[in-house]
């Protein structure tokens, strides 16, 4: 089946500098009970978004008219905690298509591929940079260049690893289970042979 | 696959190989698949819009757990999102022909305490569940981990799954626990050591004596709280200690068959000499009754220790998250938690709600009253864990201590359903995850065992177990 393909992206980005961002922040428990995968979007970092009563928090990001676009740029160990994928889509449904941190939780990790939304994995430092760079000047523009491996910001830029499948992955649109199936023969005989 | 010593991690995970090939995530073939209400929708979605089945029906089971409600559970679920949620399960596992453990059923209840009680977890396996606390299964030395929804129809399509191999950890306490020190504190204690992020890419073994004495439910406890470091999943090798928990249950190998399984569980233990990534020990005389203080669970202490101050924090980087982790608390830095009034006490989740967890609760509580003003919610973890409370008459002690017997689910771990612990309020939890939020929006969470949970519902404040046991 196939899903958005990733190439580049050049955009704006909001910033996010908190660390173990968990993804009972991201997506609370209590905004997954739809059974479909479309809309979180609108309960994105809910309880960091609004106050008890509705009202939008002024000060965080997403409420910030001067930060948009489609990279998230967040402290390490991002979207640490529960398996819920509903994080990942939560932050495509809003709009973003890249988020950036030092380090990330591994089953968010695996989501996030898995759904077109590409996590980049950078140094302390080069993420300090774009804190920084974004921070003094919203209007910033950060590229990521999945092909080349590459994020850059005001003339620096960093490569970034990912493995070669999940690369060929994101840039062609395909998903797993389009692999997996091509191997079924091999399965079959592997589950009969294991009872 | 490798020759020379290797770690029982590695015997399973090559036992499962289906297909390895250059560039490729190993496929990794799927013994126990175990689903739930909250991310199983989209998959069996999935499934429809590829025009195909579940692989193998036999390898699945469901049960609905996380977003149920804990009272009267024989009527329809009040809350319309909820009750659509657990009827898209019904709907979808008849159509696929799937095993479901609806309310209702005895066999019902959080999908991590139910396989082990039903002798579907087993030791040598590889098991996935679309929940991070899949790691529970691995106390049978197996391999199982939390997985997302796009991974739960890979799965149901496939019977297999693409991962790449991670690094392994071992984790080795030594020693003897001290009174009042339980399961619970050993884990809490490692993960404040290691952090939530520190164990991020490993597989952990557990190992030691001081692990090696611990009961299969004491077991789960450990590597239930695998994920809250960050770790894809953690086991212990098997032993008789295993065997006899399997002997008997329901879906386990029976008579010959099950003497002829355990000759091979035998086998599953890491050839000395195996290497790891990464060791690290622990002595068992070092971990004392612990609690957390902050909002992810590397923040915990000893529960008579003061909570850090800015300037002893190891990273610069950690002091903004850190502030504001405690002003969430509503606690000062370098302050006390002993003493402190809570308001709440859960007792329950797939971390502590098992039959011994309510018989160390009750031990603690019989002949007691809770503390006034002081609300005490006990939800046993299954069907099978409630009717044996009641058949040993715990029900009776807790409804004389003021507590509230509840009937099984997730329930105020993840304040999906009505369990919601008020903003502002605080609760001492035997839960995994003291995040901002976790128990209801603004809730404030203390991590901490059943014993020290139920000294806090008699005391209405965090209490040094020890001096009350």
């Amino acid at each position: 089946m196939s899903k958005e393909k990733f190439t580049t992206l050049v955009s704006h980005a909001v910033p996010l500098p908190m660390e173990n961002v968990d993804t009972d922040q991201i997506i609370p428990a209590r905004f997954l009970k739809a059974t479909t995968r479309e809309g979180f979007g609108n309960n994105l970092f809910r309880d960091w978004r609004y106050n008890a009563n509705g009202t939008p928090v002024n000060d965080f990001v997403l409420n910030d008219p001067k930060y948009t676009g489609k990279i998230l740029i967040a402290g390490k160990n991002f979207g640490c905690g529960s398996s819920r994928e509903h994080a990942a889509w939560a932050i495509h449904d809003y709009g973003f298509r890249v988020v950036i941190s030092s380090f990330f939780a591994d089953i968010f990790k695996n989501n996030a591929l898995n759904n077109g939304l590409l996590p980049v994995v950078v140094s302390d430092a080069f993420l300090k940079s774009l804190f920084d760079a974004v921070m003094t000047n919203p209007a910033t523009m950060i590229t990521v260049d999945l092909e080349d491996q590459m994020v850059a910001v005001n003339g620096q830029y960093e490569e970034f690893d990912i493995n070669l499948y999940k690369k060929t992955c994101m840039l062609n649109g395909y998903d797993d289970i389009d692999y997996l199936l091509s191997i079924s023969k091999d399965v079959r005989a592997f589950d009969l042979a294991h009872p | 696959m490798g020759v020379g010593p290797k770690t029982i991690f590695e015997k399973i995970w090559d036992s499962h190989v289906v297909k390895r090939a250059e560039g490729y995530p190993d496929a990794l073939f799927i013994d126990r698949h175990f689903i739930h209400e909250v991310t199983s929708p989209q998959a069996f979605d999935g499934l429809r819009n590829r025009g195909i089945g579940v692989f193998n029906t036999k390898r699945t089971t469901a049960t609905a757990d996380h977003n149920v409600p804990t009272k009267d559970q024989h009527l329809p679920i009040r809350e319309a999102l909820s009750r659509h949620q657990v009827e898209t399960l019904r709907k979808n596992c008849k159509e696929f022909g799937v095993e479901l453990y609806d309310l209702g059923h005895p066999f019902q209840g959080i999908v991590h305490i139910i396989g082990p009680e039903l002798g579907l977890t087993l030791p040598g396996m590889a098991i996935v569940c679309g929940d991070s606390h899949t790691s529970t299964h691995g106390a049978f030395g197996n391999i199982a981990f939390g997985i997302g929804t796009s991974e739960v129809e890979q799965v149901l399509a496939t019977q297999c799954i693409l991962q790449y191999k991670p690094k392994t950890m071992k984790i080795e306490i030594n020693g003897t626990l001290g009174k009042g020190v339980v399961s619970k504190d050993i884990i809490l204690y490692i993960i404040s050591q290691l952090s939530a992020s520190g164990a991020t890419g490993y597989f952990l073994e557990y190992a030691g004596e001081a692990i090696r004495s611990l009961s299969m439910e004491a077991r789960m406890t450990i590597c239930n709280m695998s994920i809250e470091m960050g770790a894809r999943g953690g086991l212990i090798a098997p032993d008789e200690t295993t065997f006899n928990y399997i002997k008997g249950r329901k879906f386990a190998p029976q008579g010959a068959d099950f003497d002829r399984e355990v000759e091979e569980w035998k086998k599953l233990r890491s050839d000395d000499g195996a290497k790891y990534d990464f060791e690290v020990k622990f002595k068992a005389e070092d971990i004392a009754p612990m609690i957390t203080y902050g909002t992810n669970p590397g923040m915990g202490m000893r529960v008579t220790d003061r909570i850090p101050t800015i300037q002893e924090l190891k990273e610069i980087s950690e002091q903004g998250s850190f502030k504001k982790s405690l002003e969430y608390m509503g606690l000062e830095p370098g302050s006390q938690l002993l003493g402190k009034s809570v308001d709440y006490v859960f007792i329950g989740s797939c971390t502590n709600a098992r039959i011994e967890d309510l018989r160390m609760v009750a031990s603690m509580v019989k002949g007691k009253q809770k503390a006034p003003g002081v609300e005490v919610w006990v939800v046993p973890g299954s069907k099978q864990v409630e009717e044996q409370a009641k058949k040993e008459g715990l029900d009776k002690i807790f409804e004389a201590a003021g507590f509230e017997l509840r009937s099984p689910g997730c329930s105020a771990c993840l304040g999906m359903n009505e369990d919601k612990v008020p903003a502002g309020k605080y609760c001492i939890s035997t839960s995994n995850r003291n995040f901002e939020g976790r128990q209801g929006p603004r809730s404030r969470t203390f991590l901490a065992s059943p014993l020290s949970a139920a000294a806090a519902a008699i005391t209405g404040k965090v209490t040094d177990v020890r001096e009350l046991v």
